[in-house]
């Protein structure tokens, strides 16, 4: 077995708030490719930045080559032979193929006079190298996206890459573009390089590479030969189980059926969704991220349109809503990002609280202050909200204290149906349980909620039934006994293992 | 307590800086501090500042309006024209009507259609121009019953000793402080500019709010034109040449933020009067005309660094 061309050990980064890394090792043998692998915010774009000198570890070290280096910025990087292939391409449209490659390394004379011969034959040399059809004078704009990415591929034969990072490289390919692509990367292989592939994608994972490694949470779950595994092993580690919390689940009796969807279906999100929820009913929806959840949820609340499906409101059939239709059916959506989209950083918690329903505290269309005030001060107490007043901007309030803003502000209309999409994502855990004793409360007055959570602890602790979804499609239905994570984890693993067939 | 004083100078540093500029003109100028040169500028200012007031709601939305000089070169020819024609009073519904139009049209542009607010309006202040060249054949009209027409109340005569175009300017104001700060609509036009995702997601008809902002930076532009039409009695091809961007600076000036989500009538109504102190000091003190152009320049540059500057030490807060 050859040595690695690059290690790293112990590597920690840390963020406010946040442990991004924590003491991940990890390491690429020459003419090898290793998978890196990991949920959304797994710290795997950190990995690649501190590899690439975007970031400078708090802790441990790097080995290049058999000796520790420090990698102060993507140039420095470049020149040591690590070469990063961005999901985004970083080209310039409007310069020449060659002209990119060599882009603030062209060659030049004595006089510092660009040496126009020397960076194009160099250019033909590694567009040979790969195979390339198009020349060093194409105008990188002209060229396809497939193309584009084999130009910066083609920076590594111009450094002579040892380790070469691609991070989502089929994203925005085709089928025929992604086996080219492949071929590229094999030939890289047979030249000795390094490879470093992030995907989420399995079947590419299982054709390609010789190791993985999965990341969670910052943490490194393992390191595995890719022949000695299969999917389903990987989507565990992926996913896998974090400790246990108390949760109360509402203790509620289940009323009139508020809304039900058929066949719901937006071209590219989500594919025939049916479900409905009854009053008092704690429906939880879990699956990765991409899943369509939001998606299907933000159709509910009409800030998408869907292609195809049928909704029923209360028993009658309704149209497909806009958000002010949806608001005044009683419809209520606490939003995934609490920043974007939830609350008006610069405004105040009071105009933010009343913000959904002007209408209904404005006389005439004048607002109606005194009333807006005495919502703003039941809701600061009832949730206990930590502000200094309706004024105080809620962009200096703690995560937290934004949240609680974000629920007031739904729940102060009375909906009749509430729907949370991850409630708890980036809040501290005394607000989080604050947050879970709330939906218990709400689902015992008579609300129908539903909870979308990657969390799979939380999704089981606080609903009373669990959809499962992957990749667009409702893939489990699971109640009472059958609420376990193993049957979450085999409903979303099965179909994620599944090749993309249809 | 010196964290206070860098707050106040980051928000009020730009007025502050020009108050005390004002008050060395005061000290400096002969006629500066008389009535009679006060109410002067205070005349040429209600027409800008009755434009800025439509102007400041159409910047809380986070969007531009350059649209508005060539519509007040455009609204005024017609006042006047009209006047000859069909009368005042028709005269001035015409204005009126001509200026929520064209209010209408930025505001399909830019908020149902989506299109690039400095660029609609920018186009819409050339498109303008060539209607205004179109519609008077290239000559300067002026109204033919001068000195007897009722429609001189608007520019030329005093109320309770203070000139009409001013207490008009006032009435503006305080109409517009109660829409902007007491009404639904109000409170929309602040949510959409302060973070237009989370308004949609509150069920605010995002793309109705910046039409109707358009549509008010267009009926205040027709009232100005009906002020400058009843004060000159006529009205040149190029008569509101580069009142877009006096009107900008007098909003910014007041700590109106370009990047939208915060600002204030009174604010505008103070930033676009120091602005006429400013350049009448300037002329006062016998820097020639044209310095005004310059002084604008700058007021633009100083007020959007100021709110750049500002907004950095949010995010960073």
């Amino acid at each position: 077995m050859t040595d690695p061309i690059l290690t790293l050990s112990g590597i920690t980064k840390t963020f406010p708030g946040v442990v991004a890394l924590d003491k991940v090792s990890f390491d690429v043998r020459p003419g090898e490719v290793h998978a890196l692998v990991g949920e959304n915010g797994a710290g795997k774009s950190t990995l690649m930045k501190v590899l690439a000198g975007l970031y400078h570890p708090d802790a441990g070290e790097i080995l290049y080559q058999g000796a520790p280096v420090r990698i102060d910025n993507p140039l420095a990087a470049r020149e040591k032979g690590i070469l990063l292939i961005h999901q985004e391409l970083s080209l310039s449209p409007e310069l020449s193929v060659a002209e990119n490659i060599y882009l603030g390394a062209w060659p030049t004379n004595a006089l510092g006079v660009l040496n126009k011969r020397k960076l194009r034959r160099d250019t033909q040399a590694a567009l040979d190298a790969l195979g390339c059809t198009f020349g060093p004078d194409d105008r990188v704009g002209t060229l396809s996206v497939a193309m584009q990415q084999m130009v910066e591929i083609a920076r590594s034969q111009a450094f002579s890459a040892n380790v070469v990072i691609f991070d989502e490289p089929t994203a925005s390919l085709t089928d025929t573009e992604k086996d080219q692509l492949f071929t590229t990367i094999r030939a890289l292989q047979a030249q000795g390089v390094g490879i470093v592939y992030i995907s989420h994608k399995m079947d590419e994972i299982f054709e390609l590479t010789d190791r993985i490694t999965v990341l969670r949470d910052g943490v490194v779950q393992g390191t595995v030969d890719t022949k000695n595994t299969d999917a389903i092993a990987i989507t565990r580690m992926m996913i896998g189980r974090t400790l246990e919390a108390y949760f109360h689940k509402a203790n509620s009796t289940f009323g009139d059926e508020v809304l039900r969807v058929d066949g719901l279906s937006l071209k590219g999100q989500f594919e025939d969704v049916s479900f409905s929820v009854r009053q008092g009913e704690v429906l939880g929806f879990y699956g990765l991220v991409g899943a369509g959840r939001s998606e299907v949820v933000e159709t509910l609340f009409g800030i998408r349109t869907a292609d195809r499906g049928r909704l029923h409101w209360e028993g009658a059939e309704m149209p497909l809503p806009t958000p002010r239709h949806a608001i005044d059916l009683g419809i209520a959506l606490v939003p995934e990002s609490r920043k974007e989209q939830g609350l008006v950083l610069m405004m105040g918690g009071q105009d933010n609280t009343t913000l959904p329903h002007l209408n209904s505290y404005a006389r005439a269309t004048v607002m109606d202050r005194r009333r807006e005030r005495a919502t703003f001060d039941t809701y600061r107490d009832a949730l206990s909200i930590k502000t200094t007043g309706p004024e105080q901007a809620v962009s200096t309030l703690s995560g937290g204290n934004q949240q609680k803003f974000v629920l007031a502000k739904w729940l102060c209309a009375g909906p009749k149906l509430i729907i949370l999409d991850e409630p708890t994502r980036g809040i501290d855990v005394g607000s989080k349980s604050a947050i879970h004793e709330l939906i218990a409360k709400l689902a015992e007055d008579g609300l129908a909620v539903i909870v979308i959570s990657s969390e799979m602890p939380e999704v089981l602790g606080v609903s009373h039934r669990v959809l499962a979804m992957a990749e667009g499609r409702l893939v489990g239905e699971f109640e009472g006994d059958a609420m376990t994570e193993e049957n979450l984890i085999d409903a979303v693993s099965h179909h994620l293992a599944k090749p993309a067939a249809e | 307590m010196q964290t206070d004083l860098k707050a106040f100078l980051r928000r009020h540093g730009l007025l502050t800086g020009f108050g005390v500029f004002l008050i060395g003109v005061a000290l400096s100028a002969d006629g500066f501090v008389t009535p009679g040169n006060i109410f002067d500028v205070l005349r040429q200012v209600s027409i800008t500042g009755v434009m800025a007031i439509g102007v400041t709601f159409v910047v809380i939305t986070g969007r531009l309006d350059l649209s508005v000089g060539s519509m007040l070169t455009l609204l005024t020819v017609v006042a006047v024209d009209q006047h000859n024609v069909a009368g005042p009073g028709m005269a001035i519904a015409l204005t009126l009507a001509a200026g929520i139009g064209i209010g209408m049209v930025n505001g399909v542009l830019v908020g149902f259609v989506g299109l690039n607010a400095l660029i609609v309006t920018l186009a819409m202040l050339s498109f303008l121009q060539g209607l205004v060249l179109f519609y008077s054949g290239g000559s300067n009209v002026n109204v033919q019953n001068a000195q007897t027409t009722w429609f001189a109340v608007f520019g030329r005569r005093d109320l309770f000793g203070v000139p009409v175009p001013v207490l008009i300017f006032l009435m503006t104001a305080i109409a517009a402080a109660f829409l902007l700060n007491r009404t639904i609509f109000g409170r929309q036009v602040f949510a959409v500019g302060g973070n237009e995702t989370a308004a949609r997601f509150s069920g605010i008809a995002a793309r109705w709010t910046v039409f109707w902002a358009y549509v008010l930076s267009g009926l205040t532009t027709a009232i100005a034109a009906i002020i400058m039409g009843s004060r000159v009695m006529g009205a040149q091809n190029t008569i509101g040449q580069g009142y877009e961007l006096t009107v900008l600076a007098g909003v910014i000036l007041g700590g109106t933020s370009l990047l939208g989500g915060s600002g204030s009538i009174w604010r505008t109504v103070l930033g676009i009067t120091m602005l006429g102190f400013i350049q009448n000091g300037l002329l006062l003190l016998g820097y020639p005309y044209y310095v005004q152009w310059l002084v604008t320049w700058a007021v633009i540059i100083l007020a959007v660094w100021v709110d750049l500057g500002a907004k950095r030490g949010r995010i960073l807060a």
